[in-house]
């Protein structure tokens, strides 16, 4: 639905160049909610309004819906007419909801239909639905000023529907709002994405923005796209920086002669009783040293981080069974410890997690 | 003179000041509004950014703000004559009123159109807005208080410049105290026009301000 190949943005300021996005491939499938997450400065801002063309992209290409945006958008700074019609069917929700103050709720949503040329009753109709489907129909009179934080952005997504578009951008569209307005919004972007098929990008720096409404992900570093998969393949890549995030686990080894493994679990496999299995079979103990579970995109989905006695080469048909019952299983080297060379000795299962190399590697699809 | 003898006069006088003030604040906005506007799009990172017509208005007004309204209405007076047929009466007088508050109102134009959240005009480029949209459904709704409150301080200075235009043979309550004032030595004339023109600003602004409440008002009650 969305794609962009080699997407680089450069700004030019007195003497020098900033580069925000150094060559971006993007691709988001049609209906899934794709969230690009990063630091400030990691180039998110810049990659979401090169998608729409807000910020004209340095190089590379901008396809939604099969249509070059890019190709669309001509030599000038100014929109092409192509370039403005592409825009009416892509909305865009902001940090800072940019509602017009001198303007009534239900004239707020009215304006995109203005400049799609509805006639009057049309555009009050519309807007009516979409104000009744943002919940808010009791508040077309009001002027923004006198509504909440959470009430505007559901006015800036009504308004961003007006012109049925079928992506919609959203430019850290929780950002400024409290945790449970926060959970309130997400829930009407995943109903909307659901009820209307509605593709959606949004851009974030908090972690549980993708973790409540993703289907996919990507982090942002430096204006790369260093990681980026579907939930459920992150978390399956060892080394994932977004898996460890999104499901942080923590604890280290109580001893010498343990080994600490980081068991994912997902889909079928989360509700399956492995670690008492484990412990049956095999006859050892286990110890869990943290655990993090959560519900992703309707899936259960967890992570654990469990310590078996003795070393790694005592493990390894422990670590094989668990591994044959469709769980992922990592094990965690201790930095400091002497298990260091055991990494050579299985080098497809020890993942050393703080490694540099780690942070950049990409998912493999 | 006693007071039925001055009436006239009085009245002839603010009739003449509020035609010149207020045809040439007509003049005034529509020739400054657009060029405000200008002024913003055609700048460094504008809409239409263009440097060149962006510099040329810039100079225009600037020259135009820091000439002394007296020598631009002497300077102007072949231009007037060109357009009006005369210099002298208070509709000649539109012109240079018009000419001099022009770049004034244009800048307290400008000031107010930067004052727009950018934000706002970004969400109306991604509804594929096309920028006679953004000016006309974002940029001058938003500023509408600042640049009516721009209006009143023009007008203001409109009624100034007047009362020179007085000394160059217009009509109006300045060239009343000029001539049946100061040349007569009638200091209870003079005292009065003063207070009349007095009266007259202080009318324009108070009508001004409640002007610029109700529109500001729009929205930002109880938050």
């Amino acid at each position: 639905m969305i794609t962009t190949t080699g997407l680089t943005k450069v700004y030019q300021s007195r003497d020098r160049e900033v580069t925000a996005l150094d060559g971006v491939d993007l691709h988001v499938r049609e209906g899934e909610v794709y969230g690009v997450i990063g630091q400030s400065g990691a180039g998110k801002s810049s990659l979401i309004r090169c998608v729409n063309l807000l910020e004209r992209p340095t190089s590379g290409t901008v396809t939604v819906a099969g249509q070059d945006l890019t190709a669309l958008a001509g030599r000038g700074r100014r929109a092409s007419a192509e370039l403005r019609r592409a825009r009416t069917r892509i909305g865009m929700v902001f940090q800072h909801f940019n509602l017009l103050d001198s303007r009534t709720v239900l004239d707020n949503v009215e304006l995109p239909l203005e400049i799609l040329d509805f006639s009057g009753q049309e555009r009050t109709r519309k807007a009516k639905e979409l104000l009744d489907l943002v919940g808010l129909s009791d508040k077309a009179k009001a002027y923004p000023g006198q509504l909440s934080g959470g009430q505007k952005q559901r006015v800036g997504i009504a308004r961003a529907l007006a012109g049925d578009p079928q992506v919609l951008l959203s430019d850290e569209a929780t950002s400024a709002l409290d945790p449970e307005t926060t959970r309130s919004i997400l829930q009407l972007l995943r109903d909307l994405n659901q009820q209307l098929g509605l593709t959606v990008l949004l851009i974030t720096h908090e972690m549980d923005v993708v973790k409540t409404i993703c289907d996919s992900a990507a982090l942002m570093q430096r204006g790369r796209i260093v990681e980026s998969g579907t939930v459920g393949e992150l978390l399956a890549t060892p080394g994932s920086e977004l898996a460890h995030e999104l499901f942080p686990v923590g604890g280290t080894a109580s001893g010498p002669d343990r080994t600490v493994v980081d068991v994912t679990f997902q889909g079928e496999s989360a509700s399956q009783p492995v670690i008492s299995q484990l412990s049956r079979t095999y006859n050892i103990d286990i110890s869990i040293l943290g655990a993090a579970m959560d519900t992703v995109g309707g899936k259960q989905i967890g992570r654990m981080r469990i310590e078996l006695p003795g070393r790694f080469e005592e493990n390894v048909v422990p670590i094989g069974f668990l591994r044959e019952q469709g769980l992922q299983a990592e094990v965690v080297e201790d930095e400091t410890g002497p298990k260091a060379g055991t990494g050579t000795e299985a080098p497809a299962v020890v993942v050393p997690e703080q490694t540099p190399a780690a942070l950049t590697k990409e998912v493999v699809k | 003179m006693t007071w039925s003898e001055m009436q006239p006069l009085l009245t002839q006088g603010t009739v003449d000041t509020l035609y010149m003030v207020l045809w040439s604040a007509l003049v005034t906005v529509a020739g400054g509004l657009p060029l405000g506007v200008l002024l913003v799009l055609t700048d460094k990172g504008g809409l239409l950014q263009n440097t060149v017509v962006n510099k040329v208005i810039g100079v225009i007004v600037n020259i135009g703000r820091s000439l002394p309204f007296i020598i631009l209405l002497i300077a102007l007076i072949p231009f007037t004559t060109w357009v009006v047929g005369t210099f002298i009466g208070p509709t000649a007088m539109i012109v240079p009123l018009a000419v001099g508050a022009i770049p004034f109102f244009a800048r307290l134009v400008e000031t107010a159109i930067r004052e727009v959240d950018h934000g706002l005009v970004e969400a109306v480029q991604s509804m594929g807005g096309s920028i006679p949209t953004i000016v006309r459904k974002v940029l001058l709704p938003q500023a509408l208080p600042s640049i009516v409150s721009g209006v009143t301080t023009t007008l203001i200075v409109l009624i100034g410049y007047s009362a020179m235009a007085g000394a160059v043979g217009g009509e109006g309550l300045g060239s009343q105290a000029i001539t049946n004032g100061f040349q007569r030595f009638d200091n209870r004339f003079m005292l009065v026009t003063v207070a009349l023109l007095v009266v007259i600003v202080t009318v324009i602004q108070v009508i001004g301000d409640i002007a610029v409440r109700l529109l500001a008002r729009r929205g930002r009650t109880a938050s």
